[in-house]
C-alpha cells in the first residue's frame, strides 16, 4: 500500500526512461550531464522525496526518451546508485543500473589549477583509474581528482 | 617511437626506453653526425629554462639541423594574446619537430593533439620532463653498468618534485628498491607508493639519511624550498637533514654515484663536487645524447 503511495507523487508516463534513485542534492547535475534542459520531450521531476537508502531522492521521468549506455553511464559520478527503468506502454520492460565509465570527458573540473583544461579553452578529459571510491586521472596534466574534491561544470 | 609524440615518460615502454638508451650510448661514441640535415627543429620556450634550451640545441646542433623558436614567452606572439592551439599551428607550417616547454601543466599533451608534427614536453609546470628522467636512466646505467635490482636513494621534495616522480615510474620497470627521503610535509604522495605496493616493489620512507647511505648504489638529490613548508620553524629544523657532505660519502659502497637534475643551490655542498662519487656535471652532458636519441628515433632517423 504505501509504496503505491509513493509512486502516485510524480505521475506515470507513457513510454520513455525513468531514472529514481538520485541524490536530491545531485538531481540538477544530473539535467545538465545529460543535456535534459535543451531537449523537447516532456519531464517530469520529483525532488525531496523519502528514501530508504539514500535519505531524500529525485526522480526523473523523460517522456519519449531511451538512452544508450554510454550517454547515461555519464550521470554516475552524480548518481552511482541511480536506477532505470526503461517503460513501453505504462509498463517497465526493462530495468538498468548505471556504472562509470572508464574514460570520458566534460561532466567535471580537473582538481589542478595550473592545468590547461582550467586556462584554455580545453575540454576535460580523464580515465577513471577507480570506480568504487572515484578517482579521476586527468588526461592532460596527470593529476588525480577524487571524490572529495570533484566539482561538475 | 617514429611520429610518435614524447609528452609523459608513461608514453614509454620499458623497451622503448631502453632503445633511447642504447641510442644516446652510441651517440656518446660518436656526437656529430649529419643525420639531421635539411631539417628544421622548432624550441617553442613559453618560460625560461636556458639550460634545457641549450641541451636540446647542442643535440641538434650535433646532428646538423638547423633551429627555430623562441626563449620565452615575451618574444612569442603568445604574450599578444595568440592561442596556445594557434601558434602550435603555426609553427608546425615551418618545422619537422616542436620541442616545447610551457608553465601550464598538460599544454604540451594538448598541443600533441592540434600538431601535424611530432612534439616533444621540454617541461610542462610540475607535471612531466621526460627527456630528464630518461637522461637520468642513461647516467644511472652507465655508471653502474645496469639498471636491474639498484638501491635507489631519494632526497628532498618528493611531494613536488615532478623528476622525483617520473623517475619512480621510469625505475619500477627495472625491480628497484627505492629509499624515499624526506620532511615528513614532502612526503612521496600515497598514488605513488600505491603503484609500487601494486608491483610488489620494495620501498622505505625516511626523514634523515646519514645513517643509511651505506645501502645506496644512486643517491638522487632534489631542492628542498622553504617556500613548501607552512611552518617556517619546520623548515629550518629540518633543513640541515637533506644537504648531502662530502663525510656523509665516507662509508658508501664504491659504485655509488650522486645525481641532481641541476640547478642545485646548498642540497649537495660543494665539498662533494671533488668526489669521485659525484656525477652531476656528467649526467648533464649526457642530456645532448640522450636528446640526439630521442630526436632522431621520432624522426625516423636512426638508422
Ligand atoms: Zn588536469
Amino acid at each position: 500500500m504505501a509504496k503505491d503511495k509513493k509512486k502516485l507523487k510524480v505521475s506515470a508516463i507513457r513510454q520513455g526512461t525513468v531514472i529514481d534513485h538520485i541524490p536530491a542534492n545531485n538531481l540538477f547535475k544530473v539535467i545538465n550531464i545529460l543535456g535534459l534542459d535543451h531537449i523537447d520531450n516532456q519531464i517530469t521531476f520529483g525532488t525531496n522525496l523519502e528514501s530508504g537508502k539514500l535519505g531524500s531522492k529525485s526522480i526523473v521521468k523523460i517522456s519519449d526518451k531511451f538512452f544508450v549506455d554510454e550517454e547515461i553511464n555519464r550521470i554516475a559520478l552524480a548518481a552511482p546508485q541511480a536506477k532505470l527503468n526503461i517503460i513501453r506502454d505504462y509498463q517497465v520492460v526493462e530495468k538498468k543500473e548505471v556504472t562509470v565509465p572508464d574514460q570520458f570527458s566534460g561532466i567535471v573540473k580537473c582538481v589542478n589549477p595550473k592545468c590547461i583544461t582550467n586556462n584554455d579553452n580545453v575540454k576535460p578529459k580523464f580515465r577513471v583509474i577507480s570506480k568504487k571510491e572515484v578517482s579521476l586521472k586527468c588526461h592532460y596534466c596527470e593529476k588525480i581528482t577524487d571524490q572529495e574534491h570533484m566539482v561538475f561544470i | 617511437m617514429k611520429d610518435k609524440s614524447l609528452i609523459s615518460i608513461n608514453d614509454y615502454s620499458k623497451d622503448e626506453m631502453l632503445r633511447v638508451l642504447d641510442l644516446a650510448a652510441e651517440f656518446e661514441q660518436n656526437p656529430s653526425r649529419d643525420i639531421l640535415s635539411g631539417k628544421v627543429i622548432a624550441t617553442l620556450f613559453f618560460e625560461p629554462s636556458t639550460r634545457t634550451r641549450l641541451s636540446f640545441e647542442s643535440a641538434v646542433n650535433r646532428l646538423g639541423g638547423k633551429i627555430i623558436g623562441f626563449s620565452d614567452s615575451a618574444s612569442s606572439s603568445a604574450t599578444k594574446g595568440e592561442s596556445l592551439k594557434d601558434t602550435i599551428k603555426t609553427v608546425c607550417n615551418y618545422s619537422d619537430l616542436i620541442v616545447m616547454r610551457h608553465p601550464i601543466e598538460g599544454s604540451a599533451r594538448y598541443a600533441s593533439e592540434v600538431a601535424s608534427v611530432p612534439i616533444i614536453n621540454a617541461g610542462d609546470g610540475a607535471n612531466q620532463h621526460p627527456t630528464q628522467t630518461l637522461l637520468d636512466l642513461y647516467s644511472i646505467r652507465k655508471t653502474q653498468e645496469k639498471l636491474e635490482d639498484l638501491n635507489l636513494f631519494i632526497v628532498g621534495d618528493l611531494k613536488y618534485g615532478r623528476t622525483v616522480h617520473s623517475l619512480l615510474m621510469a625505475m619500477a620497470h627495472f625491480n628497484a628498491t627505492f629509499y624515499f627521503i624526506s620532511p615528513k610535509e614532502l612526503r612521496i604522495p600515497a598514488e605513488y607508493k600505491m603503484h609500487l605496493d601494486h608491483l610488489n616493489l620494495k620501498y622505505h620512507e625516511y626523514t634523515d639519511f646519514r645513517d643509511i647511505a651505506g645501502e645506496a648504489d644512486i643517491i638522487y638529490m632534489t631542492r628542498v624550498q622553504k617556500e613548501r613548508f607552512s611552518d617556517p620553524i619546520e623548515y629550518e629544523k629540518t633543513k640541515n637533514a637533506y644537504v648531502l657532505r662530502n663525510a656523509m660519502l665516507q662509508e658508501t659502497r664504491s659504485n655509488l654515484k650522486v645525481l641532481h637534475p641541476l640547478p642545485r643551490v646548498n642540497e649537495i655542498s660543494t665539498d662533494v663536487d671533488d668526489s669521485e662519487k659525484a656525477y652531476y656535471f656528467t649526467q648533464a652532458l649526457n642530456g645532448v645524447y640522450t636528446r640526439q636519441a630521442i630526436i632522431s628515433l621520432i624522426l625516423g632517423l636512426n638508422n
